[in-house]
């Protein structure tokens, strides 16, 4: 008997409200290692495919925002236990794409996973550090309240295809906000394991859309979809960076654009899609 | 004959065949051929991979906005929102006066007095249901009122239910009789009548409850009342307008087709416009003769329409709600 069996090859698919399906366009694109051989056959994304995962986006925000803090940080903390069960996969993944070596994947991976659970623990604090009681000259209590600023699109960084890709959203997520993402061009493949996962954390269909292809092709359809509240532009620079930011404009997004101060310790990202409510209440006798 | 007929020859002369007793009916149905439902449902989806782009689907957007039949039928029913619906059937965004009226407003029968104020003399019918809907399950006196009662308070139109218990169960002489009496109460009102192909079980016997309703009267014949689980599919549409195209070959009568339930966006009702214009030709492409009985679709044909002319996706509450 001959040991020889048939590949099992992954199809790399999309991830729009908890199902995978292919591009709508029925279009795929060669995805290579950072030193240039080939890699996958990932679906490429059409606008019709972001339609869907914004509408999804749109559906499940309300969800999502209604659980409870602590639930959604249950939930984000079981993103964190399945990344780490699968970290072998991630990390091989991550150095195919990023050209790293093993050791230096292995350690992108656990800042990733740590990230998911400094996000994880940050759901149920952003009300207590953002918002606030405040004090007025009048017999009335003041709170400012962070609430999401609703569905958020996200051009996902290029080069850093797990670590970036992670803390680009789940910013939002945690805030409360519904995602919509490009992820990286040439370096998808981490991106959409780290979407499969969530799959099996608990995350609710359609908070977290990823839709994998063509950046120049598919960012302009998110900035100008009116039903997007706020898009973050980690993914393009320069020109296109501005040009998005004008489209964007029409519909009054928020835009985020990261700059170098952007460490892993500041808080400029989870703040960026936050709007805040404040209420004024009369005291009573 | 027009190129755009598509081979439908309307006699000039109508003969209706008269039916003067059920086991003459009985016969005329069963002499009915059968349909073939692999190949109904395979024409049906073929159909519906048809794309349609540009201009034309702003023109066919337009056309279903004008076919709409904008329904509310909830037991929640307010004067004030029947009041809103009717400005939404008007002028079904306000903000471009190029978009058209849809054809009605259908509300319960209580309602129709006060559509019928608020939409005055306006050009957008008033459609009524009537005939103990959604089940049809009362007596023919009890019918008969509530028809009379609809078409007293002014509605222009009744969507009528057929009685699926007794057409099941083979009282095919009831059914016709009720049908033929409540076109003579409607006097000058249309009168759709409502099959509830979801409850027909087969192909056959919605071809059959097609002709039977024909042949009592109907102006249209409409597929469900939206009650049901199972609502108007594509195959059975199919059906239904290949029973028009044979009725108007053989006949020379032309009754309209309303499909109704479940049809939420502009791509579902884009592909029962290619199904008309493919099986009965572009004649029945006018609100006079095919309807959409929907309440969501209107928003979604709207929000299609501005996004063909702004180039951009559009938030889904641009538009009111109902």
């Amino acid at each position: 008997m001959s040991d020889s069996r048939l590949d099992v090859r992954k199809t790399y698919k999309l991830l729009i409200n908890g199902a995978f399906p292919r591009s709508e366009s029925g279009r795929s694109y060669e995805v290579t290692t950072a030193s240039g051989e080939f890699l996958a056959n990932v679906a490429q994304g059409s606008r019709k495919d972001l339609r869907d995962a914004v509408a999804a986006a749109r559906a499940a925000q309300a969800k999502w925002w209604g659980s409870t803090a602590y639930n959604r940080g249950q939930v984000i903390y079981r993103l964190a236990e399945m990344a780490e069960s699968r970290r072998a996969e991630l990390a091989e993944h991550v150095a195919l794409a990023e050209g790293l070596s093993a050791k230096k994947a292995q350690k992108s991976v656990s800042r990733a996973i740590d990230r998911m659970v400094w996000y994880a623990g940050w759901t149920d604090k952003i009300a207590q550090v953002f918002g606030g009681a405040n004090p007025v000259a009048g017999p009335f209590f003041n709170f400012s309240l962070p609430t999401p600023s609703g569905v958020v699109a996200v051009i996902a960084s290029q080069n850093s295809s797990l670590e970036g890709f992670v803390d680009e959203v789940l910013a939002p997520i945690s805030a409360g906000n519904t995602v919509v993402v490009i992820s990286s061009e040439r370096r998808p493949t981490p991106s959409i394991l780290l979407g499969e996962m969530t799959v099996t954390s608990d995350f609710p269909p359609g908070v977290l859309n990823i839709v994998s292809g063509i950046t120049a092709e598919l960012a302009p359809t998110l900035a100008s979809h009116e039903d997007v509240d706020g898009i973050d532009l980690a993914g393009v620079v320069g020109d296109e960076a501005n040009e998005l930011s004008i489209t964007a404009a029409a519909s009054i997004k928020r835009v985020f654009r990261p700059n170098e101060s952007d460490t892993a310790t500041t808080t400029r990202r989870l703040r960026a899609f936050i709007e805040t409510s404040t209420v004024w209440h009369t005291i009573g006798q | 004959m027009s190129k755009d007929d598509y081979g439908v020859k309307i006699p000039r002369t109508s003969t209706v065949p008269a039916v003067g007793s059920e086991a003459q009916l009985r016969a005329l149905l069963t002499a009915l051929s059968g349909v073939d439902a692999v190949g109904a449902e395979a024409r049906a989806a073929q159909l519906a991979t048809r794309s349609i782009k540009k201009s034309t689907k702003l023109a066919a957007i337009d056309l279903a906005i004008s076919m709409v039949d904008l329904t509310t039928l909830e037991g929640a029913d307010t004067p004030g929102r029947v009041s809103s619906l009717c400005a939404k059937a008007l002028r079904p965004d306000p903000r471009d006066l190029t978009v058209p009226s849809v054809a009605a407003v259908c509300v319960y029968p209580d309602l129709v007095a006060h559509a019928r104020s608020v939409l005055a003399d306006a050009p957008v019918a008033v459609a009524s249901v009537a005939t103990a809907f959604p089940s049809g399950r009362a007596s023919l006196n009890v019918k008969l009122l509530d028809v009379h009662e609809a078409v007293a308070a002014g509605a222009n139109e009744i969507d009528m239910v057929i009685d699926r218990g007794a057409f099941l169960s083979g009282r095919l002489g009831q059914v016709f009789d009720e049908v033929a009496a409540v076109k003579e109460t409607c006097g000058e009102a249309h009168l759709k009548v409502i099959l509830e192909t979801g409850e027909l079980v087969t192909y056959d016997n919605v071809r059959r409850a097609s002709w039977l309703a024909m042949l009592a009267g109907a102006d249209f014949i409409k597929t469900s009342t939206g009650k049901v689980t199972v609502n108007a599919t594509t195959p059975v549409a199919l059906v239904m307008l290949e029973a028009v195209r044979d009725f108007a070959e053989t006949t020379g009568r032309i009754v309209g087709v309303k499909v109704a339930g479940g049809i939420r966006n502009t791509k579902d009702a884009m592909k029962y416009l290619v199904l008309v214009n493919e099986t009965v030709g572009s004649t029945w492409l006018t609100p006079d003769l095919f309807r959409f009985g929907a309440s969501s679709l209107l928003n979604d044909l709207l929000m299609q329409r501005l996004k063909q002319q702004r180039g951009a996706y559009v938030r889904p509450d641009e538009f009111s709600g109902d």
